[in-house]
């Protein structure tokens, strides 16, 4: 029965995208090759002082990403700050300088870790900051990865793009119009919008509750569509304001996916080859699968004490929608930098909690974060194509591309990243007496390996910029605080120098054409293999810790 | 009329294929022993990160070991006691696996030291006759001016030297006056003697050859210590060995995956120790050596000697790794026709008379005009007349009117008074005309015709003519002449393109003739009319294509085309300026070797790939012997997990390190002879080495560790 449920639901969303990918990846291509400007944007790049008929050269293009994203931060902070003198306060405080600075950095780097609660803040807030910043943030990430695909696509060129023009065109013509659109679904199926704020009302028992109101569904579809994953309210969509119906859950997975699935074609347009798409989303879509029908095995199979005594690995589950609703979510969210939730990771089954960190170890590729997921696979493909095309008797070529020591240096660099804070953060926080005093006795109110799994999940959760939990654990402390702010500051602006910098050397170099002799890299064969260096790298890194946590508290 | 259609058979081209020699001896492998113990110094491991790891763990693990006793016996390790020897045991296996990568550059090393020690001999010091002040112009012989008796040690660039039959070489040069024979065996192993010659394509000697016949002036074209085989001897022994662009991109990918294990293996005990108790240095390090490429980082340096070494096998020398490697990724080849396509000369293949002509008058006049005829065509022609019975051998004691650039045309003049010429067409009806008078319209349409027939199928077309005493003129016929495409090269051509390598040929031919022989051979694409120019031209446009270009030559004139292809094979036999504009020498001049050079090339990056890709995949079983093992003591469960029924923790760990240190061993004759390579498209020779090294290293080790475990359970304690 739930296989069916699982089995329909994922074949609505393959059907829906599968729909969607040629026009939505064409159009993308579109926004980021066309010379026109419009009207709107002409203004901007006005204001801004931009030219935008003028490229910038890679390293031009990361410096306007980062002066971008600091000025992004510290407004976001300062708006925070300010909240009780701004208005739409609702009442409440400023919110703590450690929380806001987390934030502001959660929500920048795409990652919306809520080290707060999410009726803390104003509508301001949320509106002129959070949500800003879920557009944007999206923005850059699609940005950065239409730049490396411009790396590919552009011959003895010294630029990549113009990192403006991008991000006004990923916002403008990209995000904005999904959004509206996306907006309408959301609140035709019964996510609320408005600004009522908090309304007292009595219940048919003749209690009194607090109902909170909001701008939640233009707030939820760019949190979706632009794989933020930062909730309207503290309890995420698991709460019903925010997720009122069973097809609203699945429309909302159809919204995290759209564009990430669409990105490859795009890639292909890009550099003239559709194939070359469909090997990307293939190598995608095989990871996505692959990693949801394991979720649900080891859910719907429900090993542990409590789920046997149940009947079923309920607990934490969307009980609304059932156990396929949840495993959806929990892997789509989890394969892509989403990160918002309508089941509690936490409470999953030891091996089926293991899946959603292993998707997110997994770098977060299958389809990943807006942008970053085209990115982060492309770098895996490289890879892929340095080891085949040795194998094959030539220097290894990617699209015509020489993979050289420059294009290896930074693709290693960029695969050493994720797990060097995934793993030096929780080691950290073990190994110095002082943190793991901190971790031990506020952060975890589990022990043993689900307590080991906990700050698994939350560093791989920041260096992935995720930013979902594995809810047991108490993050607000002042370790975790900083230290997943590192991660998550890391993980993004560290693999994004490094995406650049390889944008730029590809794009310096000409085409090789292709031959017979040439290494294919649109058959089924080359997506085995990027599928299978995606896994290998994870397991060869990830499999002493995970043994140590979900796997130790499995297989008892 | 009839058109005899036979061809004579050339015969088979000499093959290249170096002679077959034992990859491994026990022989080898003593030599090499005092090599790999000496590089057992830290000083040495620091170029390669991978086995430089491994070395610190085998110091850290000796010294844990001799320290453990005074520490209160081996510790335990993830909560399971391990027996004494353990540490030592470890130990001595980490000692032998940094010994065992060692031992295999160092039998590659070896195998290029035997040619170097041929070669060192040819260097001894000579006396060189130098010619003190040398005038051009007056005594281009050098014979009136003095000559000092000077060390060829003492030889200068530019100095003028005097070699006298017996006399050896005394350093690398070009003749600027005389012709000699050469004995180069000592170079190219090849005993017959070769011509030397000054001005011309074949000017340049090596120091070092001798001088069998004649007397040369050379002028000296390289210092001393920079000759050639000053840098043979360098390269066969790898002492020139720079790291090429892809083993510098691999080792990048090498030590970032050693530098993740190294993370994993340093936070392994932190994040233990709270779900569960920390292992012991000795397992870590253990686990670290297991994970990181040893295999591939053992072999790396093996690997490209090797490849260099396989090219000095077959006579080629590369003057950089980097030529060997950019030969594997050639997409054009450019060959010469000449030599290379089609044997050196064109054959006759048939006569074709003109109506009214006996056959056999045409056969006789040709053969008999021919018969003085030194040139390969000239022969030929006697060769084919002879093939159809007819004897010219009886005939001929009139005049020789050899072949001129002028008259275009050949013949002989007989006692008779009648005269035969052979030539082209237009030089032939030029001579029949010569009185003013034409030949008959029907004559002329008829020959025309053959002509043009023979011309558009590749072939060249020899008028044959005849004036009698009385001035009577008669056109005979014509002979059919063409190049005769090598036997198997169509086949090889064909085999290129499923490699995606276009094969370009090179021709001073016309256009018509070109395309025709082009056709037959089954090349790509042809340039005609070539001239050194044409040639860097086209070099250029393909390169500007992004194609990577592979040619021959040995003229000077070759000398910038070499220079700008990416691959420039200069001829043996060809001058000074081609060799030094070339970045490979082939020492049997045979340019059809050019096509084993990009195999080899290719094999040297598939055993690479190869190699790297079973060292990966390896892990995965290691990771299910060592990972249980450690945490077996405290999580009973993840006995699942010891799939291969390892005996006990202690053993498990100890498995896992001996076949990680004698896979190594069982690879060194797979990297020292190469992969085989199979011309084949790129998606099937993908297809079939990630089958047997993917796969392969994935299924290997299981099977492998699990035999060993057998074995060291037997130790005591484990």
């Amino acid at each position: 029965m739930e296989w069916w449920m699982l089995i329909a639901s994922v074949a609505t969303l393959a059907l829906a995208l599968g729909l969607l990918y040629r026009p939505v990846g064409d159009y993308m291509a579109w926004v980021f090759t066309t010379r026109k400007n419009w009207k709107v944007e002409r203004g901007i790049y006005k204001v801004i002082g931009v030219d935008p008929s003028k490229e910038q050269s890679w390293q031009v293009y990361l410096r306007s990403v980062l002066y971008f994203s600091v000025v992004g931060v510290l407004l976001l902070f300062l708006l925070q700050r300010t909240q009780q003198w701004l208005p739409y306060s609702l009442g409440n405080e400023n919110i703590d300088s450690g929380v806001a600075f987390n934030t502001a950095i959660s929500f920048v780097t795409n990652t919306n870790w809520q080290a707060y609660s999410g009726e803390d803040l104003s509508y301001t807030v949320q509106f002129a900051g959070l949500a800003v910043q879920n557009f944007v943030s999206a923005a850059t990430g699609i940005a950065v990865a239409v730049a490396l695909v411009r790396g590919f696509a552009y011959r003895r060129s010294g630029t990549i793009g113009n990192f403006w023009v991008d991000l006004v065109r990923g916002t403008f013509r990209i995000l904005l119009p999904l959004s509206i659109v996306g907006a309408i679904v959301l609140i035709a199926g019964g996510v609320v919008q408005n600004f009522n704020g908090y309304v007292d009302v009595t219940t048919i028992t003749g209690g009194t509750q607090t109902i909170p109101g909001g701008p939640v569904a233009s707030q939820e579809v760019i949190k979706e569509l632009g794989t933020n994953g930062g909730g309207f309210y503290n309890a995420n969509a698991s709460h019903p304001f925010e997720n009122p119906t069973g097809w609203i859950s699945l429309f909302q997975c159809f919204l995290i996916l759209l564009i990430p699935f669409s990105l490859p074609r795009t890639f292909g347009k890009m550099v003239g080859d559709n194939r070359q798409g469909y090997a990307i989303l293939a190598a995608m879509g095989t990871l996505y699968l692959a990693s949801v029908a394991a979720l649900a095995a080891f859910e719907f199979a429900g090993d542990g004490t409590a789920p046997q005594l149940a009947g079923a690995a309920m607990e934490g589950k969307e009980a609304r929608f059932g156990l396929a609703q949840s495993v959806i979510y929990a892997g789509t969210t989890t394969l892509t930098s989403t990160g918002s939730v309508n089941s509690m990771h936490d409470s999953y089954t030891a091996l089926g909690g293991m899946m959603p960190m292993v998707n997110m170890l997994l770098g977060e590729i299958a389809p990943g974060g807006v942008g970053a997921g085209l990115y982060g696979m492309l770098i895996i493909a490289v890879i892929a194509v340095f080891v085949a095309g040795l194998l094959v008797g030539r220097t290894p070529e990617y699209l015509g591309k020489k993979i050289g020591p420059r294009e290896m240096k930074l693709a290693s660099l960029y695969i050493l990243v994720m797990p060097l804070l995934v793993l030096g953060g929780v080691a950290l926080s073990f190994a110095i007496p002082a943190l793991r005093d901190s971790i031990v006795n506020e952060s975890l109110t589990n022990t043993g390996s689900h307590g080991l799994s906990e700050v698994i999940y939350a560093f791989a959760s920041g260096a992935n910029n995720n930013g979902s939990a594995f809810a047991g654990l108490t993050a607000s402390t002042p370790w975790l605080t900083a230290a997943i702010g590192v991660a998550m500051l890391f993980g993004r602006f560290i693999s994004i120098a490094l995406v650049l910098a390889l944008a730029g050397s590809l794009a310096a170099q000409d085409k090789i054409p292709a031959t017979a002799g040439t290494l294919p890299t649109h058959r089924p064969l080359f997506v085995g293999l990027t599928v299978g260096t995606a896994v290998l790298v994870t397991a060869l890194v990830f499999f002493p810790v995970l043994t140590l946590g979900p796997l130790a508290e499995g297989l008892l | 009329m009839s058109t005899l259609t036979h061809t004579p058979v050339p015969e088979a081209p000499k093959s290249s294929a170096p002679a077959r020699r034992k990859t491994l001896t026990w022989a080898q492998i003593q030599a090499a022993l005092p090599g790999a113990l000496r590089k057992l110094d830290p000083r040495a491991q620091w170029r390669n990160p991978v086995m430089f790891i491994v070395w610190v763990g085998a110091a850290l693990t000796t010294l844990l070991a001799v320290v453990e006793p005074f520490l209160g016996g081996p510790a335990e390790s993830g909560g399971t006691s391990v027996p004494w020897s353990f540490t030592w045991i470890i130990a001595v296996w980490l000692w032998l696996t940094v010994l065992f990568a060692n031992l295999a550059e160092s039998i590659a090393e070896g195998r290029g030291k035997a040619q170097a020690d041929t070669l060192r001999k040819t260097r001894t010091s000579t006396t060189a006759h130098r010619v003190v002040s040398y005038h051009p112009g007056t005594d281009p012989a050098a014979e009136q001016t003095p000559a000092a008796d000077v060390s060829s040690a003492d030889l200068r660039l530019g100095d003028i030297v005097v070699v006298s039959a017996g006399e050896l070489i005394p350093g690398d040069g070009d003749i600027v006056w005389g012709i000699a024979s050469v004995d180069e065996s000592a170079i190219t192993g090849e005993s017959a003697p070769v011509v030397r010659e000054s001005g011309g394509d074949r000017s340049a000697v090596t120091g070092g050859t001798r001088v069998l016949s004649d007397r040369i002036v050379v002028r000296i074209t390289s210092k001393p210590g920079e000759t050639f085989v000053d840098r043979m001897i360098a390269l066969v022994e790898g002492a020139a060995r720079q790291r090429t662009p892809n083993e510098i991109a691999l080792n990048i990918l090498l030590a970032s995956l050693s530098i993740v294990f190294v993370v994993v293996a340093l936070t392994l005990n932190p994040i233990a120790s709270y779900p569960a108790s920390p292992a012991s240095i000795t397992v870590l390090v253990a686990l670290l050596v297991c994970l990181i490429p040893t295999t591939i980082g053992a072999l790396l340096s093996a690997i490209g000697i090797a490849g260099m070494d396989r090219l000095v096998q077959r006579n080629v020398l590369a003057m950089s790794g980097r030529a060997v490697e950019a030969a594997g990724d050639v997409t054009t080849l450019l060959l010469d026709k000449t030599g290379t396509i089609t044997y050196g000369n064109r054959r006759a293949t048939a006569f074709v008379r003109l109506d009214g002509v006996r056959e056999r008058e045409l056969i006789e006049a040709a053969a008999l005009s021919s018969l003085a005829d030194p040139t390969p065509e000239g022969k030929s022609i006697v060769d084919l007349a002879h093939v159809e019975g007819v004897d010219a051998e009886a005939a001929g004691n009139g005049e020789i009117v050899p072949f001129t650039a002028q008259t275009r045309m050949s013949g002989l003049d007989m006692p008779d008074g009648s005269q035969i010429r052979k030539g082209a067409g237009s030089a032939i009806t030029a001579w029949l005309e010569e009185d003013g008078t034409r030949l008959p319209s029907s004559v002329l349409a008829e020959l025309d015709e053959h002509v043009e027939h023979i011309s558009s199928s590749g072939g060249t077309p020899l008028v044959v003519a005849v004036k009698t005493g009385t001035g009577q003129r008669r056109v005979l016929g014509v002979v059919h002449l063409k190049d005769i495409v090598k036997e198997g090269l169509t086949a090889r051509f064909a085999e290129l393109r499923a490699m995606g390598i276009r094969t370009v040929m090179v021709t001073g031919d016309n256009p018509l003739t070109a395309a025709a022989i082009a056709k037959e051979a089954g090349v790509d694409d042809f340039l005609a009319e070539a001239t050194p120019e044409q040639k860097l031209a086209y070099i250029r446009k393909e390169q500007e294509g992004g194609s990577l270009v592979a040619m021959t030559g040995d003229g000077t004139n070759d000398a910038p085309a070499l220079a700008q292809a990416d691959v420039g094979v200069a001829m043996n036999t060809g001058t000074s300026a081609a060799k030094e504009a070339g970045n490979m020498v082939d020492l049997d001049s045979d340019p059809t070797k050019l096509i084993d050079i990009v195999a080899i090339g290719k094999q040297l990056l598939i055993t690479r790939g190869a190699l790297t890709t079973f060292s990966i995949a390896n892990d995965i079983a290691k990771y299910f012997a060592i990972i249980p093992a450690i945490f077996m003591g405290v999580f009973p469960g993840l006995s699942v997990l010891n799939v291969m029924g390892l005996h006990s923790p202690a053993s498990a760990v100890l498995s896992a390190v001996i076949f990680n240190a004698i896979v190594i061993v069982f690879l060194v004759p797979l990297a020292l002879r190469g992969v085989k390579y199979r011309p084949m498209n790129a998606s099937k020779i993908l297809g079939r080495n990630l089958a047997v090294y993917g796969l392969g290293g994935i299924i290997t080790p299981f099977i492998g560790i699990w035999l060993i475990d057998l074995l060291v359970r037997l130790i005591p304690g484990f």
